[in-house]
Formats: structure tokens, sequence, C-alpha cells
């Protein structure tokens, strides 16, 4: 037993052992260990976008597209129909593969070699631009299921919530505002009310990167407010990314907008900024002039 | 809610379940008891016919719950799982001709009559080890369960779903059929694995074989049913449905949806599997004909008839159905297949879940009266 656990220290892999740390080896100092699994963000940004194409026969959705998120931001990206929003979204949570360019999460994690679920694991957290929730879980089993925890087969299947996990989800509910509605069936629930619950099954991740497309489709003026209170309360602490058409939405977040067309960034900047740009005053007009 | 005991997952919050595994029960009394112990002059007296009959659905209730945990919870529906009851079958026909020793037709200790028949000189490799029960009992998991696994693992990692899935696993059985009909396979052709003598050294004509198969078919049915029942109630049950009804929510969730598909698609083969060994010592034999593309989809209709989703309910339909086919089969044999396919029609038109929604449909039609005549306002939305 005791060799067992000799062995085991030895194969611990969480530590850097002494004969590898920086003073034996002078030729590794200055560089810091690149760690799998820990995002690193310490130049700044935790997503790099750079110079990506995407064409579906032929036509290309996005452009040599490059765009950077720092840590912590609230960037909204607006842009007309068809401008290749979702499609970024769906490059950077590995849904869709770029024909080229580079997506990074922090300086070391390359996305476009990573599968859906373990870009969600390593905390990408996606918002459909259709509200998508497990329809015949109630709401609570929504979250449950969302929950930050080992998801692969075995664990899931002798899985028991601890008091801590069951504090998580009573936290999630508080702030999407569902408590009054925690075991009825999430197919049930109004439009808006599956928009938070999808939104709070991204926070149950514990993710870093929040991509959230159309947020507030299909909401009344009341919980759009709401939405947006929400998501810059988020900010700071996560990165958010959101997509939206709703202008008076995107002017309420007062953040920085990117505004996308043909699948190039077309112009960055303020609200006040993008909005007197002539270049996206003449796409959003000739979009109306049809 | 999560984080139940045990004991109240498998039978107290578990209505439906219970009642289902009480009639098990009543059955498994029963049976031996109008079989063996009551006098064959009295009117009681069950015949082995009947028992080895009621065998035979026990059986086709598990093939049917090994669909319903595919189907019903995670939306795979496989056209092709009377292939894995049938290797299971197979499995166990190998050990009932290898138990059958020196007493076939040509008398050959080693090798079974059709080998004899064919010039074989000697035993192929894969039938070694099969005169050992154990070593037969875990080919009747093996055979299926790998197969299922491989077969899964590219399927599902292709992401192959929906209709392109249930063809391919047909066409999966359709091959092992057109294979297990060629002599040169060694599983005996065309004529399959009969004349079976014993098992475990009892002989397979004897009453109380009979009953004993009967009670191994009962006790069987009632352990996948509370395994299959943990399963679907647990964490992993929850991923599975959120499979079925959203895959890709449930990738972007941070679940690996192919591991999930692969595993529980694996494990209901294996279940098929135990199933098709039970099957085949109480009819006697097995062929290819198991194999056939036409007796997965009937199981299917089972499934269907019963209520997906529920377990039960596919053990029920697989009784319900099985009997009737009995009766038509005996009655009107021309008849059968087209009341099947009109059963087929009329459940997945009007009765969408089956005899167990029609069920709790009028039960929550009942209540609501009664709410009302009682003045109460009937709360509409039930949940589950
Ligand atoms: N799988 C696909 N196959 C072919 N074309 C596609 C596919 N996905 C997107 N496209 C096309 O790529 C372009 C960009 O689509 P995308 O959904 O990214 O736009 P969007 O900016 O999200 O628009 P919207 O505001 O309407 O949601 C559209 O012209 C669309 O038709
Ligand atoms: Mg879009």
């Amino acid at each position: 037993m005791k060799q067992l656990d000799q062995l085991r220290e030895f194969m611990r892999r969480d530590r850097v052992f002494d004969f590898v740390a920086e003073e034996r080896f002078p030729f590794t100092s200055g560089v810091r260990p690149v760690r799998p699994g820990v995002v690193d963000i310490s130049k700044g940004p935790i997503l790099y976008i750079e110079n990506m194409t995407v064409s579906f026969d032929g036509f290309k959705a996005i452009n040599d597209l490059t765009l950077y998120i720092n840590h912590g931001e609230l960037r909204c990206i607006i842009g007309p129909n068809g401008a290749g929003k979702t499609t970024m979204m769906d490059c950077i949570t590995g849904k869709t593969r770029p024909d080229s360019g580079t997506v990074f999460y922090g300086q070391t994690m390359d996305l476009t070699r990573m599968s859906e679920y373990e870009i969600a694991q390593v905390g990408i957290g996606r918002k459909f631009q259709k509200p998508t929730v497990f329809p015949h879980h109630t709401v609570f089993e929504n979250l449950e299921l969302a929950l930050y925890t080992d998801k692969s087969v075995w664990p899931t299947l002798i899985a028991k919530l601890s008091g801590e996990q069951r504090d998580h989800i009573d936290e999630v509910l508080r702030i999407i505002g569902l408590i009054d509605q925690v075991h009825r069936r999430a197919g049930l629930l109004s439009h808006g009310q599956t928009q938070w619950l999808e939104i709070g099954m991204l926070l149950m991740q514990k993710p870093l990167l929040l991509l959230v497309d159309e947020p507030v489709a299909g909401m009344t003026h009341q919980e759009s407010e709401r939405t947006a209170e929400l998501l810059t309360s988020l900010a700071e602490e996560h990165s958010v990314v959101v997509v939206e058409h709703d202008m008076d939405f995107v002017r309420s977040l007062a953040r920085t907008v990117t505004v996308l067309h043909e699948g190039r960034v077309l112009a960055e900047g303020s609200m006040d900024q993008v909005q007197n740009d002539p270049k996206v005053i003449e796409v959003y007009l000739g979009e109306t002039a049809h | 809610m999560p984080n139940k005991s045990l004991f109240a997952r498998l039978f107290a919050s578990n209505r439906g379940g219970s009642i289902f595994l009480g009639i098990l029960a009543a059955f498994a009394i029963i049976v031996p008891v109008f079989n063996l112990a009551v006098p064959e002059s009295s009117a009681l007296h069950m015949s082995t016919y009947t028992v080895t009959l009621l065998g035979k659905y026990l059986t086709f209730a598990l093939l049917a719950i090994a669909l319903d945990l595919v189907w019903g919870y995670c939306g795979i529906l496989s056209l092709g799982h009377g292939a894995f009851f049938a290797l299971g079958g197979y499995a166990m026909g190998m050990y009932l001709m290898r138990q059958i020793g020196d007493r076939g037709v040509y008398g050959n200790p080693e090798l079974p009559d059709f080998m004899v028949f064919l010039n074989w000189p000697e035993l192929p490799w894969y039938w070694h080890g099969f005169d050992m029960f154990w070593f037969a009992m875990l080919m009747v998991m093996l055979a299926p369960g790998v197969l299922a696994f491989v077969f899964g693992w590219l399927a599902f990692r292709s992401r192959v779903t929906g209709v392109y899935l249930s063809i391919i696993t047909q066409a999966l059985t359709y091959a092992l059929m057109l294979a297990f009909f060629r002599n040169e396979m060694g599983f005996g052709g065309n004529n399959g694995l009969t004349d079976f003598k014993d098992i475990m050294g009892y002989n397979l004509q004897q009453d109380s074989t009979r009953v004993a198969l009967f009670l191994a078919s009962a006790i069987a049915l009632a352990l996948a049913y509370l395994a299959c029942h943990y399963i679907v109630t647990s964490r992993f049950g929850r991923v599975v449905i959120a499979i079925r009804d959203a895959e890709d929510r449930t990738r972007f969730t941070g679940y690996k949806t192919e591991s999930y598909k692969v595993w529980i698609f694996t494990f209901s083969a294996v279940l098929s599997g135990i199933a098709g060994a039970l099957y085949v010592p109480q009819v006697g034999i097995i062929n290819p004909g198991e194999f056939s593309p036409l007796n997965s989809i009937e199981l299917v209709v089972w499934v269907a008839v019963g209520g997906r989703g529920t377990l039960y309910g596919a053990a029920l339909g697989a009784g319900l159905v099985n009997y009737a086919k009995t009766f038509f089969t005996g009655a009107l044999p021309e008849v059968w297949l087209f009341a099947l396919g009109a059963l087929f029609i009329v459940v997945t038109i009007f009765l969408p879940k089956g005899i167990i929604g029609l069920i709790g449909k009028l039960k929550n039609k009942r209540r609501a009266e009664k709410a009302q005549a009682i003045g109460l306002n009937p709360n509409a939305e039930t949940e589950s």
C-alpha cells in the first residue's frame, strides 16, 4: 500500500518537479510553461480570430475575418442578416471548421482542433440563436445537466449532487429569476423564460467566455432590459460576446460595437462612432432600400 | 429529483414499474405451481406448452425493453436489434450443440452433426470453449456487445443519425442473415442449430427444466428492468434523454454525446443477447431466420404498441402483440401480417405514446373531472 502511495505521489500531475524548475534549466527561464487545459490570458485577449475564412459551396460566409476579444470585455456584434455572425460562433465552438485562418482561446488553445464538447469543457458557453433547452427536463434538471463537473460516461452514471452544487444551482436560479418554475418542464416555459434558462445553463458551466446569439429576440421591452442588466453584470468576470439586431438593446449595453458585413469587420468602436460611420450607414440603408 | 435513495428510485417512486414487477413476481409463483404441483387431471393444470410459450414472451419482453432503452430514451431507432438477439441465441445454441456429445445421428463425440455431414475434419477454432457453460454465457454477452460497440463507435462518431442510422442497422442484420445462411460459416447454414438435448446436464424436455428456464427468463427480465430503470433515472439517463431532444445543445454543454450513445447501444445489445440466449433453449432451435429484418421491425411495433420511453410499456407491448400473433397465426395465418401492419398504423396515428400513454391520458381526464366536480380549478398541467 505504501509503495502504491509513493508511486501515486510520483505520478501526480498537478506538480512541477524541482528538477524542471527554472534555476536548474536556465535556458527555460523567462518562458512560462504552457499548461494544458488552462487558458492563458496573460496578454489580454481571451479570443484571437485571425484571417479566418469559411465558405459554403464557394460562397464566403466569413471572409478573412480578424477579431480579438479581451478578457472581461462585453462586446456587441451587429450586422445585417447573413453577415456571418452565427457562422463565426459556429467556428469558435467547433461546429464548423474554418477553411483557413486560426482561432485561439487564450494564447495556447487552438479551437479549430478541438471538438465541441472539449471547447465547452474549457469554458466557452454558447447560447443559440434559436433558444435551445431540454424540453422534457425540468428547469432544475436542465441546470443540473449543465453543471461544471466531470462529464464523462461513468462518473455521470453514479453522479450525485453535492450541497455545494445545489447551492450553485440555487444561485443561478435566482440570477435568471426562475425560482418559481424550478420543477416546471422546460418545454412549457415562455419564450423569454427559455432564453433565460439557456443563459442560466451557460452560467452553470462556469464559463470564461460567453457567446450569446440574439438573446432578446421575442422578448418584451421589460424582459430585454433585465437581460441587458444581466449581461452587463456578467462582464468583468466573464468575457461576453453578444450578437443582436435590436439597436436599442445594443445601445443600452453601451460597449464596443463591431459591425460585420459580408464576413468581415466593417467598423469597430463605440455605438455613436459606428452609427455615424458612412460605410455602416450605407450598408444598413442599402439594405432597407431594397 | 436527484439524490433519492436507491430503494425510492427503483420502487417507491416508480408506480408503473412496481406494478410491472409485481405482476412478474405473481407469474413466477403461479406458473411453476400450476404446472408442477397441480396434477394433470385437474382443470387448473398448466401445460408445459403454455409454460414455454410464456417463457418465450418473457424473452421477447426483455428484448423489447432493450430496444426501448435506445429508442425511447436515446432516440436511436434501431431496425436491427434482432441481430443482437440472434447472436446471443447462436452463442447459446453452440453450447447446446456441444452438450449433445456423441448422442447425435453420426455419434461423433466432438463434431456437431452438420459438420460431420459437411466432412469437416475438426472443430473450427471459434467453436472451441463452447462446451463450457461459463464461456458460452460470456460469449452470449460479448458477441452482441462487441458488435454493437464497434458498429456504434463507427456510426455515432461519424454522426450518422435518424433514418440513415435505421437503414444501416437494418442492413447489418440483413448482412448477418445472409452470412449465417452459408454453410461455410460453420453455424449450420440454413437449418441452424437444433436437436438440443441437455442444458447444464438437465434434460430440455423435462417439465422441471422448462419451468426453470421460465423462471430464469422472469428473473432476467426483472433484473434487466431494474438495471435499465436505474440507468434512465441516473444523471446518465438524463443526458441520454437530452441527446434525444437536443443533441447539439448537449454537446455544447460539454458532453461527448457519441460516447453516451455507444455505451447505451452496447448495453442494450448485451441485454438483447441475453434475451436470445434464454429464447433458444425454450424454442429448441436457432436459425438464420432470426436475423430476418422483419423480426427487427416487429420488435419496433411491440415497443410502439406498448408505449415508448417507459420500459414496462415495451414489455407489455411485447406480451400483447405476441399473444395476438400466437392467436392469429393459429386461427387465421394469412391475416397476421396485415393485422400487424394495421396495428402499427393505428398506433402511430392515434396512440403516439402507446397503450401506457393512453392509460395515462384516461387517468388525467378522470382526475380533471373529479377536480371539477368538487369545484377545484383542474390543474391542466401535469408534471412527470
Ligand atoms: N450550413 C450552411 N450551408 C450553406 N450556407 C450557409 C450555412 N450556414 C450559413 N450559411 C450562409 O452563410 C451566410 C452567413 O450566415 P449566418 O447565419 O452566419 O448569418 P448571420 O449573420 O447570423 O445572420 P442572421 O442575422 O440572419 O442570423 C448566410 O448567407 C447563410 O445563408
Ligand atoms: Mg445568426
